[in-house]
């Protein structure tokens, strides 16, 4: 099934991405220009690391190539498309507030369909021609929309579980049996509330589980019943409900937040879209030392997220040679490494310079971090209007 | 002409009268005295000669203070002085500072501004109080420095506004005498207003009284 | 014409405020219609409220804004009542009057992260206890803080609002002399209680009865304490529309403009409910008042009154200090009541990250303060240079920013200033700052200043003192220590602001708010504890300089001391 599928991705994958050199003389100009500018980042603010890490970015451009990179931290991207709607709604067609959105899913693909997105810029960035666009395809279908150039891919997402091996010696192997520990242990699992990315992409996982073919979550959510193809999805969570932390009525706002309770001892698992967040967390002091990883047998989703530049930027310059940069090996380097970030790395990193290449075999790999073989198969993000339906439905039964 | 002059004066508010056509010519040196009931408008009449009188009140007639009409001059530039029942030295200021605030800035160098206020303490036989808090001094005492610094302003004329009712009957009569002698001295038109019969036996000059509702 | 440009300050001062407001509502009403033509919204529709009311949890989320907004406000209220019947005039109580202060400068939201510390099952209270006593090694599955029914949220907002319901009644005392008046019921063989109830409270009340709005309409519009102690599924009506303006389906936009218009209709509804149960309760009690009781010593309202000001008081007290332990804390698990080691790891990591929103909030604050000051003294001084003119009753619109609430208008704000250019820079942030610190500053400094004894001002202007130096080296000098007062609330107020450096800041411009309540998300309690700390901090040294500098200033002074008579 996930075979099937992967080859109908790349089909569509491959049909996105018109193959063109990047432009010197044109991309000197741009530097030019960039020279000087403040590009404002709007990139979600809850995580240290992250934080860190963006903190090094922009050091580095400004060293490069003089431009002062601004970290807005946002409590939720939705806020930054909220701001430049807000600016299309006055009329403000350049000038904007924002020159780089840290994006993808559901906001990327209302930011294109409302028209809010500039570009196509991203096949004009030299360092897009590392890509690995068809090893990890999601580099150019974000959640199925196809990225025609609006975004630039920055890094690759894959869901794992994170539980206390202190008190759960053996983890589950499948979403059946990790619901199925959940009824036998009453209090001790819960997830992030929809719809927070963590709390929705858990909903998804269950989704594929108990579908009959996850195929058609492929396609938008209003070309299929909704309610008949995922009746199973809700009668799980429905019986497992009883036992969840708080019986369910209340749920954690967030990954952090489930990482907390998880610290705190009061559930004994937890979700991250990373796979080395436990790793890191262990090493800043904020989980136990005996947090482990893993995935279920079945797989678990991956995606890749991305940057983005409003269609009125004020500085869109500046905002494309970030966005160049940060596809670069030497930051996707950094990036990658557990002490950095510990975010998978977009590039095709067989096919790089061997000192570029150098960078990333010498990484090492955190305590609770899977092998890339353990991190198998990777499951492709159904169709984002998906994602709505299922936090709606969810909001209507769990939280009204 | 020198001295204060009320030609025709009358206040009203709301329509009704306080008092109509009000003459009276205080000359220099001379302590004239309004009396009359509460509310006949005697404070009233004070206000409007310093420009203070609230715009509510409606008003007519001339108040000329040495021949010069004031009617239309601000507070500040009729150079009329004035003491109340209270003596409402600043409480943020020391003594002498009360007494430096209402001296003219013409008056230079600081040393001579210094030597100014202490000579008025002196007189008022205070001598060494300058740096005193005046919440540390008794009432007779602070009447004293009161009248000292609306003396220090240079006024053209001085305006009593029952200023000795709070007093007790000895120091009544005490600080009564040491105003209008300095009133006098300084060749200064008085008008004192009081409901007092001692008060205005004391001042010697003409006597209005004021009728309720004029 | 010498009272020249003051007379045109009022004026002026209202078409700040209003101004913006009211474009601020139509911006949020059009839309809330239907009309947002960036989203291809031409035409008036129903359909926004249609969706409105289908959104699943809008029910549940109305009546716990309900709950938690009047029920805090109530208990608020009635402990403020219960204190003042007990323990009016005595060395305790003023004690008490002095702690509420730094209660009052401590920002809701750095209040609100410090007792989900010390709340949570998690927290500072059942690790003090546990295991020795509970038994329990793992956190006990209790619901309090986000609990489903806003019980912690109830608390927060009580223990910010009652300190400020106190100082109000303090003040509105001073006005009615109100301590011959008790003591005249006391010598008529009243009781301390009844003598409070039946003399001062009728005469108070009418005085605090803005204040009381002001308090409830915020209860019922909270936004950023709502988010970190209050239910998420779903959470409070304010939290849920501002998730509806920031969701990602841009058509929710309409949905959440007719929500915040729900939010607004509740609030006026709330307090016209309040105000009418103050009719009957004032009718009902016109035969108790005198009926001649004469009431008993007063036992048990102090008991009520005095627990519930130490269990505000402790609260408060516990969260700054946990606050305070988990951003210098190293490993700390469960159930340890203090963390293995100490670190001035987190402060020294975000050292960098504090710089530049403390740097914004400190230049925001003080900005939005002279400004503030500015007005509302040019608007005091021409009115007690034109006399109490009619007209001048329409200042008192000035409060209208507190009784609305905030995310009524300021999505349409943000529009306004977005079409203007003025969005995430200086002059926007700094005004949207000032329609909030501009209501508490005149409410500080109205009163004093009226009640500042216009002779001394005749007089100095009879010594030649021109008005401008009268007002500065007179009144202002004299009033140094309510202006001070008044800076150091207005400072708070706009520290503490969210909603408005969120919409209007464009996030270019971040406070140690907006930083704070982001990184709650992550739930990093360390960090958290440093921006919270930091947070509180800076109100708190504002109100220890207005207390300071008087005190240095007029230490010679004794007609100047507290309490002194002028």
């Amino acid at each position: 099934m996930v075979r099937i599928l992967s080859a109908v991705f790349l089909t569509l994958a491959l049909s996105a991405v018109p193959a063109k050199a990047a432009d010197q003389p044109a991309w000197d100009k741009l530097l030019a220009e960039a020279d000087g500018q403040t590009v404002y980042f709007n990139a979600w603010g809850g995580d240290e690391t992250i934080n860190g890490y963006i903190d090094w970015v922009g050091e580095q451009v400004q060293a490069r190539f003089g431009i002062t990179l601004q970290h807005v931290k946002l409590a939720d991207t939705a806020e930054a498309v909220a701001r430049v709607l807000a600016e299309k709604t006055a009329g403000r067609g350049e000038g904007g507030a924002i020159d780089l959105i840290w994006i993808n899913g559901e906001n990327f693909a209302s930011m294109k369909q409302q028209d809010l997105l500039f570009g196509p810029f991203v096949q004009d960035l030299p360092n897009f021609a590392h890509v690995d666009v068809q090893g990890k395809p999601t580099t150019v279908l974000d959640f199925t929309v196809p990225t025609d150039g609006l975004e630039a891919p920055w890094g690759m997402a894959q869901f794992v579980f994170l539980y206390d091996s202190g008190t759960v010696p053996e983890p589950p192997r499948s979403i059946e049996d990790l619901l199925a520990w959940a009824k036998a242990n009453p209090g001790r699992f819960t997830h992030p509330s929809p719809p927070d990315f963590i709390g929705s992409t858990f909903l998804k996982h269950l989704m594929l589980t108990y579908i009959d073919d996850p195929a058609v979550l492929q396609r938008p959510v209003e070309e299929v019943d909704f309610m008949e193809v995922t009746k199973g999805l809700w009668q799980a969570l429905e019986d497992v409900r009883p036992s969840l932390w708080r019986k369910g009525e209340t749920y954690p706002a967030n990954g952090p937040g489930l990482h907390q309770l998880l610290d705190d001892g009061a559930v004994d698992f937890s979700m991250a879209f990373n796979p080395a967040e436990a790793s890191a967390a262990i090493g800043a002091g904020t989980l136990p030392e005996s947090v482990r990883t893993f995935i279920p047998e079945a797989g678990s989703i991956g995606n890749t997220h991305f940057v983005a530049i409003p269609f009125n930027a004020a500085h869109k310059a500046g905002a494309q040679v970030v966005a160049d940069f940060l596809m670069s090996p030497e930051a996707q380097a950094k990036k990658q490494d557990p002490e950095g970030w510990g975010d998978g790395t977009v590039l095709d990193v067989a096919g790089l310079d061997p000192e570029d290449r150098a960078l990333f075999d010498d990484l090492p790999r955190g305590i609770a971090t899977l092998s890339p073989e353990e991190l198998t198969p990777v499951l492709p993000e159904p169709h984002p209007s998906w994602m709505t339906r299922i936090e709606e439905e969810w909001l209507r039964r769990f939280s009204s | 002409m020198s001295g204060l002059e009320l030609e025709q004066v009358s206040i009203a508010i709301d329509g009704k009268t306080l008092f109509r056509e009000l003459d009276l010519t205080v000359a220099p040196g001379e302590v004239a005295t309004i009396m009359g009931p509460s509310g006949s408008g005697k404070s009233s009449l004070l206000s409007l000669i310093c420009g203070t009188l609230e715009p509510a009140f409606e008003r007519g007639g001339i108040v000329r203070l040495n021949g010069r009409d004031i009617g239309r001059l601000p507070p500040e530039r009729r150079r009329v002085g004035i003491l109340f029942q209270d003596d409402l030295l600043f409480p943020h200021l020391s003594v002498g500072e009360n007494l430096l605030f209402a001296l003219p800035a013409d008056v230079r160098p600081r040393a001579e501004r210094r030597r100014r206020a202490e000579t008025a303490l002196a007189e008022a036989g205070l001598e060494g109080f300058a740096d005193r808090d005046p919440a540390s001094l008794s009432g007779g005492q602070r009447a004293r420095v009161a009248l000292m610094r609306t003396l220090l302003s240079a006024p053209h004329c001085l305006l009593l506004d029952e200023p000795f009712g709070k007093l007790d009957h000895d120091l009544r009569a005490k600080v009564r005498r040491f105003v209008f002698d300095h009133a006098c001295d300084a060749g200064l038109p008085t008008l004192l207003v009081t409901h007092e019969a001692a008060d205005a036996d004391a001042a010697g000059g003409p006597v209005i009284t004021l009728h309720d509702g004029g | 014409m010498r009272h020249g440009w003051l007379r045109f300050l009022p004026g002026l001062t209202l078409l700040l405020f209003l101004g913006p407001i009211a474009a601020g509502l139509i911006g949020t009403l059009l839309p809330a219609f239907g009309y947002l033509p960036a989203l291809g919204g031409t035409h008036l529709s129903l359909e926004p409220w249609r969706a409105l009311l289908a959104a699943p949890g809008l029910g549940k989320a109305i009546g716990l804004s309900l709950l938690t907004g009047i029920s805090s406000t109530a208990i608020a209220f009635v402990l403020t009542v219960l204190l003042f019947a007990s323990g009016h005039g005595t060395r305790a109580f003023n004690r008490a009057k002095r702690a509420m202060t730094p209660l009052l400068a401590v920002p809701h939201l750095a209040m609100a992260v410090g007792l989900a510390f010390l709340l949570s099952p998690s927290g500072w209270i059942v690790r003090l206890i546990s295991p020795w006593l509970s038994g329990w090694q793992t956190p006990p599955d209790v619901a309090l803080v986000q609990g489903p029914f806003g019980i912690a949220l109830i608390l927060g907002l009580v223990v910010k609002e009652m300190p400020f319901l106190l100082l109000m009644t303090f003040a509105a005392l001073g006005q009615i002399r109100a301590d011959d008046q008790i003591r005249m019921a006391r010598s008529l063989g009243h009781g301390p209680v009844q003598a409070w109830l039946k003399v001062a409270l009728p005469q108070v009340y009418p005085q605090i009865r803005l204040p009381i709005y002001a308090v409830l309409a915020f209860s019922l519009s909270v936004v950023d304490m709502a988010m970190v102690l209050g239910p998420t599924t779903p959470p409070t009506l304010a939290p849920l529309v501002l998730r509806w303006f920031n969701d990602p389906e841009l058509t929710m936009r309409l949905q959440a403009a007719a929500g915040a218009m729900l939010q607004l209709l509740i609030v006026l509804a709330a307090i016209a409910c309040w105000r009418a149960a103050e009719g009957v309760i004032g009718r009902l009690s016109r035969g108790w008042l005198i009926d001649g009781r004469r009431g008993g010593d007063g036992r048990i309202a102090r008991l009520f009154g005095w627990s519930g000001l130490a269990v505000v008081v402790s609260l408060a007290g516990g969260s700054l200090a946990g606050l305070a332990i988990w951003s210098i804390a190293g490993r700390w698990r469960f159930p340890s009541a203090l963390p293995d080691r100490f670190s001035v790891k987190t402060w020294m990591a975000q050292a960098g990250h504090l710089a530049d929103p403390a740097w914004t909030t400190l230049a925001v604050g003080v900005a939005a303060t002279a400004l503030a000051l500015l007005l509302v003294i040019g608007c005091l001084e021409n009115e007690s240079r034109q006399g109490r003119m009619p007209g001048l009753g329409a200042l008192t619109l000035i409060y209208v920013p507190l009784l609305i609430p905030q995310i009524g208008f300021l999505f349409g704000v943000q529009v306004v200033l977005v079409w203007a250019g003025l969005d995430g820079g200086w002059i926007g942030l700094v005004w949207s700052h000032l329609l909030f610190v501009l209501p508490y500053v005149f409410l500080a400094l109205a009163d004093p200043y009226r009640a500042l004894d216009p002779r001394y001002a005749r007089i100095a202007l009879l010594l030649g003192k021109r008005p401008l130096g009268v007002l500065l080296r007179v009144k202002l000098a004299m009033l140094l220590r309510p202006v001070l007062i008044a800076a150091a609330v207005g400072f708070a107020v706009s520290v503490a602001q969210f909603l408005p450096t969120q919409f209007v800041g464009a996030g270019r411009l971040t406070t140690l708010t907006t930083e704070a309540l982001s990184l709650a998300a992550g739930g990093n309690r360390r960090v958290v504890g440093v921006f919270a700390i930091l947070l509180a901090a800076l109100p708190l040294l504002g109100f220890a300089l207005a207390a300071a500098i008087p005190a240095w200033r007029f230490r010679h002074r004794r007609g100047m001391a507290i309490g002194a008579p002028g």
